[in-house]
């Protein structure tokens, strides 16, 4: 039996699962980006926070991702689902890229450009808005990509806590030492890395062009 | 020129800023009348665009006043200050995600003005600044040579029509036949408009040509104040210094 043969024979599977995933990686980014967006701008605004907040963010990620999942396990209400805890964690693994990045638009807008909007009379709101943020988008979405591929092979290891996604092919593949297995898990995965890698990538290029 | 009876658009008041300890600007004692053209001359680092953002509270006094239209600028509203000034800076500063159109546009649009009055406002001034609307309107900053950014820089300080104006050497990136041209657009626009404009140049001749006064600075102070006639025969010797940078038989066409 052919690997094509075998995929075909368990793509029900393989799209449930691989559905799971885009959801726990979809939630996650949500999520990530809810929160790191606002504190890469605080970042760049107050630079007392870079410390303190790329700090924490850059500590997470130092944790071994099936460590973290183990971590928080017990805590109340997150380690009563599964999804819950795996969307926790990816959250918290993804903001690093997303607060960085923001951060770092947002410096790297043309100084004599924001003078000019706050000699106008533009309101600090104003000049996040019309000025800042749109000026900062590209390097904003070049920080979710990377958040959006990582949390994509992460979000697999998500699996082992039984939150579902395309882990489970690939702890199950490990468990029955059968390499197809594993491969109807890791296939699609890398697909789906690549096709957010594609996609965001051309949202950034395009952004970029436009001006 | 500034009688007592008028009242000062711009006044400074022993104006001193300071950096860390570090003295930039001390003892400004200057006053704009209402309508003037001041021009603020000096030396790279003299000082000339810390003056300018005194006014518009970009940045805050370390003691002394200073007052615009009989106001503490402390008094003011930050914003509704700075909509009542037009900048224009060194480096222009457009943004660079808008078109030429948006650029011009942007503060009669946040002032609310219906939009067929912002379209006509912009063309009037894209003509005024000696770009064609046609041509122009469509096109982003980068798009643009650095003369044609600073027109654009021009036409947006005058959108809303503010009646003082700041301008950090606005014409700096043009070729002498363009700045040539764009002053004499500007000696018949004020002529017209009668705005009060503070003019940093590094053109002795601009100076003498565009403004009714000279602020000559050094080194953070206000070295002193001329008619472009008494600069001419300033004994100041920096004053001087400038003058003999003039060729001979120069005679500007303000001091006639
Ligand atoms: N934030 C700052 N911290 C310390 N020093 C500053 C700061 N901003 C300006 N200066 C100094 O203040 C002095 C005056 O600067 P300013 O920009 O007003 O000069 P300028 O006359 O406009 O010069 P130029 O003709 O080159 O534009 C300079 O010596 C400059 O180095
Ligand atoms: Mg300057």
């Amino acid at each position: 039996m052919s690997l094509l043969e075998f995929f075909y024979r368990h793509r029900q599977e393989i799209m449930t699962l691989t559905l799971e995933h885009c959801w726990l990686v979809g939630v996650s980014m949500l999520l990530a980006s809810a929160a790191g967006i606002p504190l890469g701008i605080l970042v760049a605004r107050h630079p007392k926070w870079n410390k303190p907040v790329l700090g924490s963010a850059n500590v997470i990620q130092t944790i071994p991702s099936l460590a973290l999942f183990g971590f928080l396990l017990p805590v109340p209400w997150l380690g009563e689902r599964a999804d819950r805890l795996a969307i926790t964690a990816l959250t918290a693994y993804a903001l690093l890229p997303i607060i960085r990045n923001t951060a770092a638009g947002i410096e790297s807008v043309d100084p004599s450009v924001r003078e000019a909007a706050r000699g106008m009379g533009l309101t600090a709101r104003q000049i996040l808005v019309q000025v800042e943020l749109p000026l900062a988008l590209s390097v904003i979405l070049a920080g979710l990509r990377v958040a959006t591929v990582m949390t994509i092979g992460i979000a697999t290891i998500a699996a082992a806590i039984g939150s579902g996604g395309l882990g489970e092919f690939i702890f199950r593949g490990l468990a029955m030492v059968d390499n197809r297995v594993i491969l109807e898990g890791a296939i699609p995965a890398a697909l789906l890395a690549l096709v957010a890698d594609a996609a965001l990538g051309l949202a950034e290029r395009r952004w970029r062009r436009s001006f | 020129m500034t009688g007592e009876t008028f009242q000062p658009a711009i006044e400074f008041l022993q104006a001193r800023y300071a950096v860390d300890g570090h003295i930039i600007l001390s003892g400004l004692e200057l006053a704009v009348a209402p309508g003037e053209v001041l021009a603020l001359v000096g030396r790279s680092g003299s000082g000339k665009t810390t003056t300018l953002k005194l006014i518009n509270r970009l940045l805050d006094l370390t003691s002394g006043d200073v007052r615009v239209e009989g106001r503490s600028v402390g008094n003011w509203d930050p914003i509704r200050l700075r909509r009542h000034i037009g900048y224009v800076i060194q480096e222009a500063g457009l943004f660079p995600h808008y078109t030429v159109e948006r650029n011009v546009a942007l503060i009669p649009r946040l002032e609310g003005w219906p939009p067929e009055r912002v379209r006509a406002r912009v063309e009037e001034l894209l003509h005024l600044v000696g770009l064609e609307p046609a041509k122009f309107r469509d096109r982003h900053p980068r798009e643009l040579s650095g003369g044609q950014r600073q027109r654009v820089g021009v036409a947006r300080a005058l959108a809303a029509d503010p009646p003082i104006l700041l301008m950090d050497e606005p014409f700096g990136a043009l070729d002498p036949l363009s700045r040539a041209e764009i002053q004499r657009e500007f000696l018949a626009l004020q002529s017209r408009l009668k705005k009060t404009v503070v003019l940093v140049t590094h053109d002795i001749r601009e100076a003498l040509r565009l403004a009714n006064r000279i602020a000559l600075m050094e080194a953070g102070k206000l070295v002193g104040v001329y008619s472009p006639l008494t600069f001419l025969k300033a004994r100041e010797p920096l004053a001087a210094e400038y003058v003999a940078t003039l060729g001979p038989g120069e005679t500007p066409e303000s001091a006639a």
